[in-house]
């Protein structure tokens, strides 16, 4: 079965290019079934590889299958070739599970869009580059889903581009990031020059073996970071993401919670063994930026209005979580958390998709409240969602941010506690969510008169087939942490099934003192995200405290009106500069020389005057000068 | 260099087929439009279709030689001959000029610009493919020169007299400039000819001896082909007369500039200036990577300035012709088979974008970006013609652009021996910060002109691509996404070419 892998892409790729030919005629809803059916479809084979896999030994778990000869140029060879390996899998599960649900989920929420079957293209090329950049076997086959992914990411942003907001978040999203791809593409070069191939295999030996210097590993290594942060919205190209939730919801959910930000993590997975070899500046570096990401945008998150843009700032920061997991050597638990963040983020974007749905396109949660009477499973389903990210036992969440902390502390005590003040603010700011949403007092009529074309204004449930995956979600987000549980090692499925892959680089903590003392450690991460919960009830449901919602934060420290005027001042001034430059000084070369030539021209002709008496007097002052020359010379070899 | 003499019939009349043509019009009533597009269309058909029993019967497995080959006296008393064959190299640029030709005649069809003279616009367009499809064929250099030559003209004459406000400025501006480049190349050319002993115009004899010829003298002959050919890349400083010539030229002129032209200046260097003067190229080579780079981060932020969609376009070529010339400088075989893939790939993309750009005006009346908008709510198919080929510029992997950067970019890593790495590292760093630019320009323009709503052009002009556009452009995006997919389609015929051209720098 591990050799059909190649159906896995193939599949949305073929739904694709269907409906990329006869979209139009296939129509609503008939082009979102087909885009579903092919995304389910790719998940099923994504599961027998998966069986596959598991039957074999665990050493033999990483099958390399090459489609073609892609570039043969000289000593350049790469294959377009396909890598099936625990780490792949795992990826391609999730990309196609939760894939699937959210387009089941988006045929009830593009009800009645005019480009109906445009949006499902979209999302099955999007799902397609996703699954060519988690199983590239290569650098440049992941390259080519990674920029696949960016441009499907770009078209969905700007979907409605109606909306100047939308078409302007689309560009910044493509150009944030194609920052971040310079990084990746430099690293492919270093990679290629040092090792003389861009597969992860040949990468990740010469770094294991000592193949190539330190310096080139640790160029690797930061590079291949930079592109991380521009794909996983990390500081400093984090600011991208809060404005691509001008996209339709389930293209939140799906492309900018779940799937295509986590690339970021999944490539620093891949590249493991060159993590661990280069120098120490490198990890540390990456687990500061996570720590400093998850802070930054949880503090953004307490003060945000558009219930979209909290979970926006939110999956920044759980991102951030990953990286400091990465930095700090624990693979596993990024990984584990990347799965649990994709189920319970998922939740809460669907969620908060249902209400934006029922609220007939309302985002602004002080026009929301008491919403749990109204839409009573997506509130039930988002309150999973939400103890699952606030880090309460036994849900999804608590377990992986857990594990990450434990690795944390054993690395290193002040990023540690800086994680457990990002966790504080999660549990805080989820919570003031849920309560300005479902609960409180309805706010909504006092909007209704805004929404007056509907009458009497009432806030309804989904349909069926957008609640579905809602619960299918909320189970997962209960029930996943049971992946990797942390009482015995025999409750470590996921390590050892990661095994192979990470063994390399997975940094080793037992005999620390956070091992030995980990129930010590969770115990703390129960009294922070009860604290946090805590918090939240008194300031807005009990209201004893005062909401603490500053201007600073609600404008996300100014970071992003920093950039913007940078690049509308300096930048465009530059722009406009180099225009002038080209038309002056360059052209004005040009048009100069041009100038000179038909000066020069006319004053020569004015001696062609047609006087004879002027032809004669030149001529004879020329045989005098002649004359003279010629004597002078005879004088001077005398 | 090996040589192939069968079918040397092939090349003669795939390039001299079009002059027919022009012999058929001259007689044909001026009249009959009917008639002279019926006549054009047939020779540019014909031709294509000798360009398809070239591609037959090119053999694949010997890329890297000479093939049908012909030979006889030409001007026996400056001993140059009449000496034509294609390699690998030649291939894809001579085959691109037939079908950008054929393409260009058929949107002609529907679009004669204005003052109309059909007659007379075709008779220029072939005379113009009888000159570039002739400079890709010809291993002789007065050969060369006389086609290269040729091209000018009818070029000036389709922007002096079909084309914008100001077309007799920039009909001059290009006439001149290209004038004065080639001036000098011709005198390098007959610089190399007695320098070589004054027996051969013959191009593979030249790479046999020139590299004979003293350093310092070397360097001289190749500043001046350097002049020929980087006015027409063009390399900046080197690129003012583009913009203005693409701004007014009419569409068919601008999508003949952009896709064939100015590959005419890049093919000379590979397969000119290169192989005949290693030394001199060795000397030169890190200054043209410079103007190179310099041009790529030039281009795109001129490209972030500009108003008016057309100029936006022609500036961008700037740019990626940089991406061309740096993958030349660097002599190793990735660079230059990069740098020819550059060239097809920015033929197909900027030869379609100059036809959307010539579409968008014929609808909206106007190319200035600020009054432009919402492209994708009223003609959705052009706008989404337009974000295809915008993401293929950009470089989107899987498309065609991005075989000519990558590579190039790549190349300059380790460039040949002899060349400075550290200065085209930083090359490298530099280039791949213009793949961030271009982004930026690209979206920008797609923006502001796709999306948005439309700014009130509801006229009955503004309608979705026609047929007569769709059979234009169809061989073009196909060709963009298929190269893109299969870069080996171009890469396996290039590549013998690019390592038997690179012999003097060791591949």
């Amino acid at each position: 079965m591990v050799d059909f892998v190649w159906l896995v892409p193939f599949l949305p790729l073929i739904g694709g290019v269907v409906l990329m030919v006869f979209g139009s005629r296939i129509g609503e809803p008939r082009a979102g079934w087909l885009a579903t059916l092919v995304t389910a479809t790719s998940f099923l084979v994504t599961v027998a590889v998966y069986f596959d896999l598991l039957g074999m030994p665990s050493e033999e778990r990483s099958h390399v299958v090459t489609l073609f000869q892609w570039i043969p140029v000289g000593a350049l060879q790469i294959d377009f070739a396909l890598l099936a390996d625990p780490l792949s899998i795992t990826m391609a599960l999730f990309v196609t599970g939760i894939g699937s649900l959210i387009h089941l989920y988006a045929i009830g929420y593009m009800h009645g869009d005019p480009k109906f079957s445009k949006f499902f293209l979209y999302l099955n090329l999007f799902v397609f580059s996703m699954l060519m950049l988690v199983l590239g076997e290569n650098l440049l086959v992941t390259f080519l889903g990674w920029e696949g992914v960016g441009a499907c990411s770009y078209f969905l942003i700007s979907f409605w581009h109606t909306r100047n907001s939308a078409a302007v978040a689309g560009k910044k999203a493509f150009v944030t990031n194609r920052i971040g791809d310079w990084g990746v593409m430099t690293a492919m070069f270093v990679a290629f020059s040092a090792v003389g191939s861009v597969s992860y295999k040949a990468i990740n030996d010469a770094a294991h073996e000592g193949a190539m210097s330190q310096t080139a590993i640790s160029a690797i290594a930061i590079l291949l970071f930079v592109g991380a942060c521009g794909k996983s919205a990390q500081l400093p190209l984090y600011f991208w993401l809060p404005d691509a939730m001008e996209g339709p919801t389930p293209v939140s959910a799906l492309i900018h919670a779940a799937t295509m930000v986590t690339a970021g993590v999944f490539l620093m997975t891949r590249v493991g063994p060159v993590l661990a070899e280069s120098y120490g500046w490198v990890p540390d570096t990456i687990a500061i930026v996570g720590a400093a990401t998850a802070l930054f945008a949880a503090s953004i998150a307490v003060a945000q209005h558009d219930i979209k843009r909290v979970l926006a700032y939110s999956t920044v920061s759980q991102l951030g979580f990953m990286f400091l997991a990465i930095g700090s050597g624990a693979y596993v638990a990024a990984i584990f958390h990347m799965v649990t963040h994709a189920f319970f983020k998922a939740l809460l974007f669907l969620g908060s998709g249902s209400v934006i749905h029922g609220m007939h396109h309302e985002q602004d949660m002080r026009k929301m409240g008491a919403l749990r009477t109204a839409m009573p499973v997506t509130a039930f389903t988002f309150i999973i969602g939400w103890l699952a990210i606030a880090g309460v036992p036994p849900f999804a969440g608590f377990w992986s941010k857990d594990e990450i902390l434990l690795y944390v502390y054993a690395d290193n005590r002040l990023l540690y506690a800086i994680g457990m003040l990002a966790a504080l603010l999660t549990a805080y700011y989820m919570t003031r969510q849920v309560i300005m949403v479902f609960f409180g007092e309805a706010r909504w009529h006092d909007a209704a008169s805004e929404h007056g074309a509907h009458g009497d204004f009432r806030p309804h449930e989904s349909p069926k087939v957008m609640l579905i995956p809602l619960m299918v979600l909320a189970v997962l987000s209960v029930v996943g942490g049971a992946m990797q549980l942390p009482f015995s090692k025999d409750l470590h499925f996921l390590e050892h099934w990661l095994e192979p892959v990470v063994e390399e680089a997975e940094r080793s903590i037992s005999g620390t003192w956070a091992y030995d003392n980990k129930y010590v450690l969770l115990l703390a991460a129960i009294v922070v995200a009860a604290a946090g919960i805590a918090l939240a009830l008194a300031v807005y449901a009990r209201r004893r405290l005062p909401a603490i919602e500053p201007k600073a934060l609600e404008n996300a420290w100014w970071y992003d009106a920093t950039v913007a005027r940078l690049v509308g001042g300096p930048g465009a001034a530059t722009f406009r500069g180099i225009t002038r430059f080209d038309s002056q000084v360059v052209d004005g070369a040009v048009n100069g020389a041009a100038a000179l030539a038909r000066g020069v021209g006319s004053q020569v002709r004015r001696s062609q005057s047609g006087f004879v008496r002027a032809y004669a007097v030149i001529l004879s002052l020329g045989t005098v000068v002649l004359l003279a020359w010629f004597v002078w010379r005879g004088w001077l070899a005398s | 260099m090996q040589m192939i003499r069968d079918n040397n019939w092939v090349l003669s009349v795939g390039t001299f087929l079009p002059m027919l043509g022009v012999i058929a019009l001259l007689v044909t009533p001026k009249a009959n439009e009917a008639a002279i597009k019926m006549v054009a269309l047939l020779t540019s058909v014909a031709t294509v279709i000798i360009g398809i029993f070239t591609l037959v019967n090119f053999d694949f497995d010997q890329a890297g030689a000479m093939q049908f080959v012909a030979q006889t006296d030409w001007i026996p008393v400056i001993k140059s001959t009449y000496f034509i064959g294609v390699d690998g190299i030649s291939l894809p640029l001579y085959l691109l000029s037939m079908v950008v030709t054929l393409l260009v005649v058929i949107y002609s069809l529907d679009h004669i610009p204005s003052p109309g003279n059909p007659k007379a616009f075709f008779i220029l367009m072939l005379i113009l493919q009888t000159g570039m499809a002739g400079t890709f064929i010809a291993q002789d250099l007065i050969l060369f020169f006389v086609f290269f030559e040729l091209v000018l003209l009818p070029m000036y004459f389709m922007i002096g007299v079909w084309g914008g406000e100001q077309r007799q400025y920039a009909s001059l501006k290009f006439f001149l400039y290209t004038m004065f480049g080639s001036a000098l190349m011709l005198v390098a050319f007959l610089a190399i000819f007695f320098k070589t002993g004054a027996e051969s115009f013959a191009i593979p004899y030249l790479v046999e001896n020139g590299g004979g010829i003293a350093k310092n003298v070397q360097v001289w002959i190749f500043a001046g082909m350097f002049i020929g050919f980087a006015v027409k890349v063009p390399m900046f400083p080197f690129h003012t007369w583009l913009p203005d010539a693409h701004t007014q030229a009419p569409t068919q002129g601008s999508v003949i500039l952009a896709a064939i032209l100015l590959k005419l200046g890049t093919y000379g260097f590979v397969r000119i200036a290169i192989p005949t003067l290693p030394d001199a190229a060795i000397e030169w080579a890190p200054w043209i990577g410079g103007l190179a780079v310099v041009g790529i981060i030039y281009g795109a932020f001129g490209c972030l300035a500009q108003t008016d969609m057309k100029r936006l376009i022609a500036f961008s070529s700037v740019a990626h012709m940089g991406f061309v010339m740096l993958g030349i400088s660097t002599l190793t075989s990735f660079g230059v088979n990069a740098a020819v893939f550059g060239m097809v790939a920015h033929g197909l993309i900027t030869g379609m974008l100059f036809f959307i750009a010539g579409s968008v005006k014929e609808r909206y009346h106007t190319l200035e970006i600020a009054k432009l908008g919402g492209m994708l709510t009223q003609v959705p198919r052009l706008g989404w013609i337009l974000g295809l080929c915008s993401m293929a510029s950009l470089g989107l992997p899987g498309l065609a652009g991005f075989w000519g950067e990558f590579p190039a970019i790549l190349s300059a890593y380790n460039p040949a021996d002899g060349l400075n790495v550290s200065v085209y590292r930083t090359y490298m760093v530099i280039a791949a910060l213009g793949t961030v630019f271009a982004a930026a320009y690209l979206l920008w323009l797609y923006q502001r002109t796709a999306f948005g709503t439309p700014k009130g052009h509801d006229h009955h002009d503004v309608h979705d691509v026609t047929t007569y556009e769709w059979v234009a452009w169809l061989p073009l995006l196909v060709a963009i996404v298929a190269f893109g997919v299969v870069p080996n389609l171009l890469f396996g015929v290039i590549d013998p070419a690019v390592q038997e051209t690179l012999r003097a720098f060791g591949g």
